[in-house]
């Protein structure tokens, strides 16, 4: 990194402290990599939320209360009795031979540790595990790092669980129910990214080959609140992941191209200046941001009459035109396409005469 | 997705209002359609938290569940929904029966239809089909004998969703979203209010404004099953609450009214897409899908009055894969059919060059060629003259929308000019009867997309399943755990 990069992400920033990332937001990063605008906010730890309410256009990402209640009572009750129930189920998914559980707990008892506190034991557990120094079964929430753009970012999986034979699985609970072997799809990738992202902060610290990439899910069976146990192979996220991370790494080319002194402070511009600040950046809008980044609303407004707004297939079908009045244009022969655009222009034209031959 | 419907949403962006992907309606819309708006509890496995139900949209029913953490009122809330489903089911055979086939087999004239917000609406009805179906009515844990009867039925909804063309259960967002195009993404088309924004907004108000505003949750409560989390914090907890301290008739009617609040917004919205669809003419095979729907009703009705079990809970293998088969086959038939009965449809397979549309520009009506048997038979030939890009080969067989059971084969394909022999449908003397050949100048289309046949063969029963099919399923037998399922 060029020595001035900190400095001007730093700058961009502006007087706030940096944003903490958790595994739900570092596994969001891959959600729109090819965004440039994303990778900058990103890397300079701007509170995207704070920053999308600022400027008038609020993410909608709440929780409910009931969610957050069941989730948490769900996961207390799946550890309670000594780890009884889970021993239970990983012995079935993991062929686990332990019979009897030892189990360190990580959490923050006392409610004072700092976090590099928290993370320094949880790195030596980890460590006395691999080696074999500790016969461990269960690290209940070891607080783990992960160098996200030249940030350090704290993890907290629910339980990393340690195979006898050296390997280690990230366990991750979750309160949707598995309904007669079938959760719904888009919630079991969530939790694979989740868990793509603890897998990989343990493999950084004890190697790749310490760390499985098969993750253990624990979720509700059916509509009870027994617990019930999936591994699923994480290694497409992995690698999405591990290319986002290298590309936010690599941050300084995309910040050389910003003028000198962007600043997004909250505390010091007016909103116009943030969205001019904001429109420097380059975007990448899609449809599915709307799900997996606070910007999107705004990126939606800015956006508003690209074809990519309508969604991926939609803009490939407009011939990868990227104006919907240039689509439209080149439809209708209202415009003369230029050489790259001859073959979209050609198949918008057949397009646009049959759709006029049955439309009323 | 196709080439016409993207080309759509760019018009409505330009336009801004949605644009029709079809001129007539693809799905049978009863005169008394069952509407449900269902809302779930968030953090539980698909717990009732409220709905509206009815079929007079002046007067619906509104259910809730004051705790929805509690057992015992969510059956409570399972036996209310089953007395006004079951009575509406039950309504359909008093309509009438009608025989058919060969054998003089009987169906029912009528078939019950559901309609829900959107597809995860639908999913709704499934899963509570599976969690009451299994239910005993005797016993510890006893429930309402209507409830594992309401399992049965919403299970039977759910699984007729999934056949392409079925109308029994259909979610708006779906059927809107087949008929007209918006300008935003499929994504947001999940939104129903920002949905009918686009195709109907309210007088004096800009689609793309009502589509935003449809996105404010305090505006236009979400259509469910998941609800606001911000209601959920603020409104729904505290009344909850005031229930688990034991303060029911303040509970009751605070809930009462903040769910209210949520689901009528939506309720309206049921009902104006409702009117929506039923502004555009049914296609002409929507009676025959209807028909299978009234067919399956009335095989599933009879099961169950013989007292049959509940559904399984999954599949067994063969099963699957035969119903995959199936069902590939059916969204193959229903989007040829739709086609045909929709020039607008029609008009994505002329974009990829399967069927085209033109001029009737030569005939040869008296046309006679050796059969393969040495007999001269009249094979009369057309040309038609097209601009669309056709991607056809000769020897292809074609069918026309205008002429259904004729046909026509191609013979060759020069520039826009596509030659046709005609095979059939000629009346049996040896010239053509007259009308049975196009004549000069008139405008047809023709696609090599059709189905096999325009009624969907009779299945053999279940009990007649061969044996390399896995050979009749075993019926299945509920065991006490499914009885005993806790449902938490
Ligand atoms: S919402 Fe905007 S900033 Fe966020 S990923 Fe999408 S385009 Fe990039």
């Amino acid at each position: 990194m060029p020595d001035d990069t900190p400095h001007r992400l730093h700058q961009l920033r502006g007087s706030a402290p940096a944003k903490r990332h958790n595994a739900r937001t570092v596994a969001a990063l891959t959600g729109n990599p090819g965004c440039a605008r994303r990778a900058v906010l990103d890397a300079a730890g701007v509170d995207k939320d704070a920053l999308a309410k600022q400027i008038g256009f609020p993410a909608k990402f709440g929780q409910s209360q009931f969610a957050i209640t069941r989730g948490n009572s769900f996961e207390a009750q799946v550890k309670a009795n000594g780890y009884a129930e889970l021993l239970r189920l990983l012995r079935e998914v993991l062929g686990l031979e332990i019979e009897e559980v030892g189990s360190t707990d990580l959490n923050d008892v006392g409610g004072n540790a700092s976090q590099e506190v928290r993370h320094t034991r949880a790195r030596q557990a980890l460590k006395a595990a691999v080696e074999g120094r500790e016969p461990l079964t269960f690290l209940d929430h070891p607080l783990l790092s992960l160098d996200v753009g030249g940030n350090i970012v704290y993890l907290e999986p629910d339980l990393v669980a340690f195979h006898h034979d050296g390997v280690l699985h990230v366990v991750e609970i979750k309160s949707f129910a598995i309904i007669d072997d079938q959760a719904g799809g888009s919630k079991v990738a969530a939790a694979a990214r989740q868990s793509a992202v603890y897998v990989l902060a343990l493999r950084r610290l004890l190697g790749d080959d310490k760390v499985s990439h098969d993750v253990v899910l624990v979720c509700p069976k059916d509509f009870s609140n027994q617990p019930t146990a999936v591994k699923i192979d994480v290694r497409k996220q992995l690698i999405t992941l591990d290319h986002q991370l290298t590309r936010l790494a690599r941050i300084d080319n995309l910040v050389e191209q910003l003028p000198n002194g962007l600043s997004l402070d909250l505390a010091t511009h007016t909103p116009d200046e943030l969205v001019s600040a904001l429109s420097i950046m380059e975007a990448r809008y899609a449809p599915s941001c709307l799900n997996s980044c606070e910007m999107a609303y705004f990126c939606r407004h800015e956006a508003a009459g690209c074809t990519s707004a309508l969604g991926t297939t939609v803009r490939e079908e407009l011939g990868g035109v990227e104006y919907v009045t240039r689509a439209l244009d080149l439809a209708q022969g209202k415009a003369v396409a230029s050489v790259e655009e001859e073959e979209a222009a050609a198949m918008l034209r057949i397009t646009a005469q049959i759709y006029g031959s049955v439309a009323a | 997705m196709s080439a016409i419907s993207s080309y759509a949403r760019a018009l409505a962006v330009d336009g801004g209002r949605a644009y029709p992907i079809a001129t007539r309606r693809h799905l049978h819309l009863s005169d008394h359609p069952l509407a449900f708006v269902p809302l779930t509890m968030a953090g539980e496995a698909n717990a009732p938290l409220a709905a509206m139900i009815g079929t007079d949209r002046d007067n619906p029913t509104m259910l809730f569940v004051p705790q929805p953490r509690n057992r015992t009122l969510r059956f409570a809330f399972a036996d209310q929904l089953a007395t006004i489903v079951l009575k509406y089911i039950e309504d359909c055979p008093r309509q009438g029966v009608e025989t058919y086939g060969k054998e003089g087999k009987v169906r029912y004239l009528d078939a019950p239809q559901m309609l829900v917000p959107n597809p995860a609406g639908a999913a709704f009805v499934r899963l509570f089909g599976r969690s009451t179906r299994f239910r005993r009515t005797t016993g510890e844990y006893a429930v309402s004998p209507q409830v594992p009867l309401l399992g049965r039925w919403l299970t039977w909804f759910g699984e007729r969703s999934e056949h392409p063309g079925s109308s029994a259960l259909v979610a708006m967002t779906s059927a809107l979203g087949r008929h007209w195009a918006t300008g935003q993404s499929a994504m947001e088309d999940a939104n129903l209010a920002a949905l009918l924004a686009w195709i109907d907004p309210p007088a004096g108000v800009a689609a793309t404004d009502a589509a935003r505003e449809a996105e404010d949750p305090t505006i236009w409560p979400p259509a469910g099953p998941s609800t606001d989390p911000t209601f959920d914090n603020e409104i729904l907890a505290p009344a909850i609450r005031l229930y688990d301290e034991g303060k029911h008739e303040r509970a009751l009617a605070v809930l009462e009214r903040d769910l209210r609040s949520q689901l009528e917004p939506t309720w309206r919205l049921m009902w104006q897409a409702i009117d929506l669809l039923r502004t555009l003419p049914p296609g002409d095979t929507v009676p025959v899908r209807w028909t299978n729907d009234r067919t399956d009703f009335t095989g599933y009705h009879t099961y169950v009055s013989g007292g049959g079990f509940p559904q399984a809970r999954r599949d067994g293998a063969v099963a699957a894969a035969r119903r995959l088969q199936r069902l590939e086959r059916e969204q193959n038939e229903y989007d040829a059919t739709c086609a045909l009965d929709d020039p607008l449809v029609m008009a994505s397979f002329r974009v990829t060059g399967e069927a085209f549309a033109g001029t009737v520009v030569e005939v040869e009506a008296d046309r006679k060629i050796l059969s393969d048997k040495g007999r001269r038979v009249l094979r009369p030939r057309v040309v038609v003259r097209t601009g669309d890009p056709v991607q056809l080969l000769a020897a292809t067989k074609l069918r026309s929308p205008s002429r259904p059971k004729q046909d026509v084969t191609i013979l060759s394909i020069n520039g826009d000019r596509v030659g046709l022999q005609i095979e059939n449908g000629m009346g049996r003397a040896g010239t053509a009867a007259p009308g049975t050949v196009p004549t000069l100048g008139e405008e047809l289309t023709y696609t090599s997309v059709f189905p096999e046949s325009m009624r969907s063969p009779e299945l053999p029963a279940p009990e007649d399943t061969p044996w390399t099919h896995g050979g009749p399923p075993k019926p299945y037998t509920p065991t006490d755990d499914d009885a005993r399922e806790v449902w938490e």
